[in-house]
C-alpha cells in the first residue's frame, strides 16, 4: 500500500507505512485459509486419488492423473503416478509413502502434506469446508476493502505508464534488478499483474470449481457445470488451480527473500517498510 | 564472509519454515482429536447448509443427462452383497418375500412386495452419482416416487424425517446395519425415488437390489442401499449413533450436498 511520498524524503532513506492494517490482517488470515485448505484439500484427494476430464469418472477413458499402490511381481509394493497415460515410480512421495511411525504405506500424498495427517476424510472435509468460509468471507472483505479504501484503484491497477513499461520490467526481473529508492514504494507493473490474476483470476476460479462439485449447487442451474466439461473437470480445475497457487506463493516468497526478506516481513507485519538511501543511485 | 552470512539464513530460514510447519500439522492433528474443534468446525456444514439451501430452492432439480452419458459400467461401492442370513434368504428366493415396511408416524403403515412397488407412480431418471470420496458415475435409475409412497401411507404432522433401514451389515459380526435419513422436502423432491431398475435391468445386487434410495442433490452415501423398511420419525436423535445415518455416526455431515 505505498502511500505518497511527494513530501521530499530525507537523503538517508527513509520508512514509510507500506501496508495498511486491514491489509496486513487479511493477507494472514489468507495464509492460514490457503494452508488449510490445501492441506485439508489432499486429505480429500487421498480419498480417491485420481483425475477425469468430462461428466464423471467413468467414461471408458482412463484418469487423466492417477496415484496408485502397485505390487511387483518381487512382491515388493511400490508407488505408481501416472499422467497421462505415461507412468512414474514415486514410491516415498505419491502412492506409498513413509507414514509417521516410518513404515511403508500406501496413500495418494504423504502424511506431512495431508490434515489430518492420518486418512480421515470426513475431518479433513470439516476442515476444508470451514476454512472455506474463512476464506470467502476474508476474500470478500479485501475486495470490498479494496474498492471503498481505493488500495485496487491506487495500488495495484496498472496505469499507462506501467504497461508502457513492461517490456524493462520483464527485462528488469530476469536480471534480478528490483526496484530501489522512490520506485520501490510502488508495485512494478509485472507485480501488479500478478497480484491481479491470483486475486481476480485464480482465487475466485478456484472457489467456484469447488461450488461446481456439489450436487447441491449443481441444481441451482442444472447444466452450468458442463460450461468447463462437467463435475469431474471441475475437480481437476479445482486441483491444478491450488496447485497454481503453490507456484504463486513459491515465487511470491522467493521474491520477498531477495528483495529484502527482514524489511518486507516488517511491513506486512507493522506495515512499515524502509526504502534504502544509497539504492536511489541506482536508477 | 557475506556469503556465510547468507548461507546461515538461509539455513535458518529453512529450518524456520520447518519447524513451523511441524508446529501447524501438529497443531491441527491435536485439534482434529480433541472434542470442542471439530464442534467449531461444524458451523461450517451448518453454514454451508443454510447457504445451499438460499442459493438452491428445495424444489431445484439435479442435472439429467442422456444416454450417451452413461459410465461403461456403474461402479459399485461399499456393500457389495450383504453378509446376512436374511438378506442372503431373500437373495436365494429372487426377492419373491421381499416385503418393504412403511411405518413410523403415519395414519396408514404398509407392507410392500416388489410387484406392488413397481405399480406405484415411478420415474425415470439418468443422474449422476457422487461419492464422497470423489468420484461421479453416471446411471439411468427407475424407481417408485417416494412422494407417491408418502401419500399412500399419509405422515402424521409430527413426522419430520424419513428414515431408511437396511440389510446390509457394516460390521463383521454381522450387526451395525447401514441406515440413513433425509427430511420431508427431499422425501417429496420429484426425483427422490426407491430405485429397483439400473440401466433398464433390475438392480444388481451390488448396487442395492431389491431397490436402493435415489436422492439426487446429495452425496451417494445418503443413497441408501438394500432398503428393508422406512420409518417416518419426528427425530432421528434416537436411531443408531443419533446422526442420522451410519455415516454420519462416523462424523460424516448430515447435509450431504456438499
Amino acid at each position: 500500500m505505498p502511500s505518497s511520498a511527494a513530501e521530499s524524503p530525507p537523503a538517508a532513506g527513509y520508512v514509510y507505512y507500506r501496508h495498511t492494517l486491514p491489509v496486513r490482517l487479511m493477507h494472514w488470515v489468507n495464509v492460514v485459509a490457503l494452508t488449510v485448505l490445501l492441506m485439508s484439500g489432499l486429505q480429500i484427494f487421498n480419498a480417491h486419488p485420481a483425475l477425469y476430464w468430462g461428466k464423471s469418472s467413468y467414461t471408458g477413458v482412463p484418469p487423466l492423473l492417477e496415484v496408485a499402490a502397485m505390487q511387483k511381481s518381487t512382491g515388493d509394493v511400490i508407488g505408481v503416478t501416472r499422467v497421462f497415460g505415461r507412468e512414474f515410480d514415486t514410491t516415498g512421495i505419491f502412492g506409498v509413502s513413509r507414514d509417521r511411525d516410518g513404515e511403508m504405506s500406501a496413500r495418494g500424498f504423504p502424511w506431512w502434506a495431508t490434515i489430518p495427517d492420518n486418512q480421515w476424510l470426513s475431518m479433513g472435509r470439516a476442515w476444508h469446508f470451514f476454512f472455506a468460509w474463512i476464506f470467502f468471507l476474508n476474500g470478500l472483505a479485501y475486495v470490498l476493502y479494496g474498492i471503498g479504501s481505493r488500495h485496487l484503484a491506487r495500488d495495484l491497477a496498472p496505469a499507462g505508464s506501467d504497461w508502457r513499461g513492461i517490456g524493462r520490467s520483464v527485462v528488469d526481473h530476469l536480471r534480478f534488478r528490483h526496484a530501489t529508492g522512490e520506485a520501490a514504494t510502488r508495485y512494478n507493473v509485472l507485480q501488479k499483474l500478478a497480484y491481479l490474476v491470483v486475486i481476480f483470476g485464480v482465487l475466485p476460479l478456484v472457489l467456484l470449481m469447488g461450488l461446481a462439485m456439489s450436487p447441491w449447487m449443481n441444481s441451482v442451474w442444472p447444466g452450468w457445470v458442463d460450461v468447463v466439461g462437467g463435475r469431474q473437470s471441475a475437480r481437476t480445475i479445482h486441483f491444478v488451480c491450488a496447485w497454481l497457487l503453490v507456484a504463486f506463493v513459491l515465487v511470491h516468497v522467493f521474491q520477498v527473500i531477495v528483495t529484502g526478506f527482514w524489511n518486507n516481513l516488517r511491513s506486512m507485519l507493522t506495515g512499515r517498510y524502509r526504502v534504502s538511501a544509497e539504492a536511489r543511485h541506482d536508477r | 564472509m557475506t556469503d556465510d552470512l547468507t548461507r546461515d539464513r538461509r539455513r535458518f530460514l529453512t529450518r524456520a519454515l520447518g519447524a513451523a510447519g511441524a508446529f501447524l500439522l501438529a497443531g491441527c492433528n491435536r485439534l482434529s482429536q480433541t472434542e470442542w474443534f471439530p464442534q467449531i468446525l461444524a458451523y461450517g456444514e451448518t453454514a454451508s447448509a443454510a447457504a445451499s439451501r438460499l442459493v438452491a430452492s428445495r424444489a431445484s432439480m439435479a442435472q439429467e443427462f442422456t444416454p450417451a452419458d452413461l459410465s461403461p459400467q456403474f461402479r459399485a461401492n461399499g456393500t457389495a452383497n450383504p453378509n446376512s442370513a436374511a438378506y442372503q434368504a431373500l437373495l436365494a428366493n429372487r426377492f419373491a418375500d421381499y416385503r418393504l415396511d412403511v411405518g413410523g408416524l403415519v395414519a396408514k403403515p404398509v407392507s410392500l412386495s416388489l410387484a406392488e412397488l413397481r405399480a406405484l407412480p415411478a420415474r425415470t431418471q439418468i443422474t449422476r452419482h457422487d461419492c464422497v470420496e470423489g468420484w461421479s458415475a453416471i446411471g439411468k435409475w427407475k424407481g417408485a416416487k417416494l412422494a407417491a409412497l408418502l401419500d399412500t401411507v399419509q405422515p402424521r404432522p409430527q413426522a419430520r424425517y424419513v428414515a431408511f433401514y437396511c440389510a446390509d451389515p457394516m460390521a463383521a459380526d454381522g450387526t451395525d446395519l447401514y441406515y440413513e435419513s433425509i427430511d420431508l422436502e427431499d422425501a417429496y423432491h420429484p426425483q427422490t425415488i426407491l430405485a429397483y431398475e439400473l440401466n433398464d435391468a433390475a438392480l444388481p445386487v451390488a448396487n442395492g437390489a431389491p431397490i436402493r434410495l435415489r436422492v439426487e442433490r446429495q452425496l451417494g452415501y445418503k443413497h441408501a442401499k438394500y432398503v428393508m423398511r422406512i420409518e417416518l420419525v419426528a427425530s432421528f436423535d434416537q436411531i443408531a449413533g443419533g446422526k442420522g445415518g451410519y455415516w454420519e455416526d462416523q462424523g460424516y455431515q448430515w447435509f450431504a450436498g456438499i
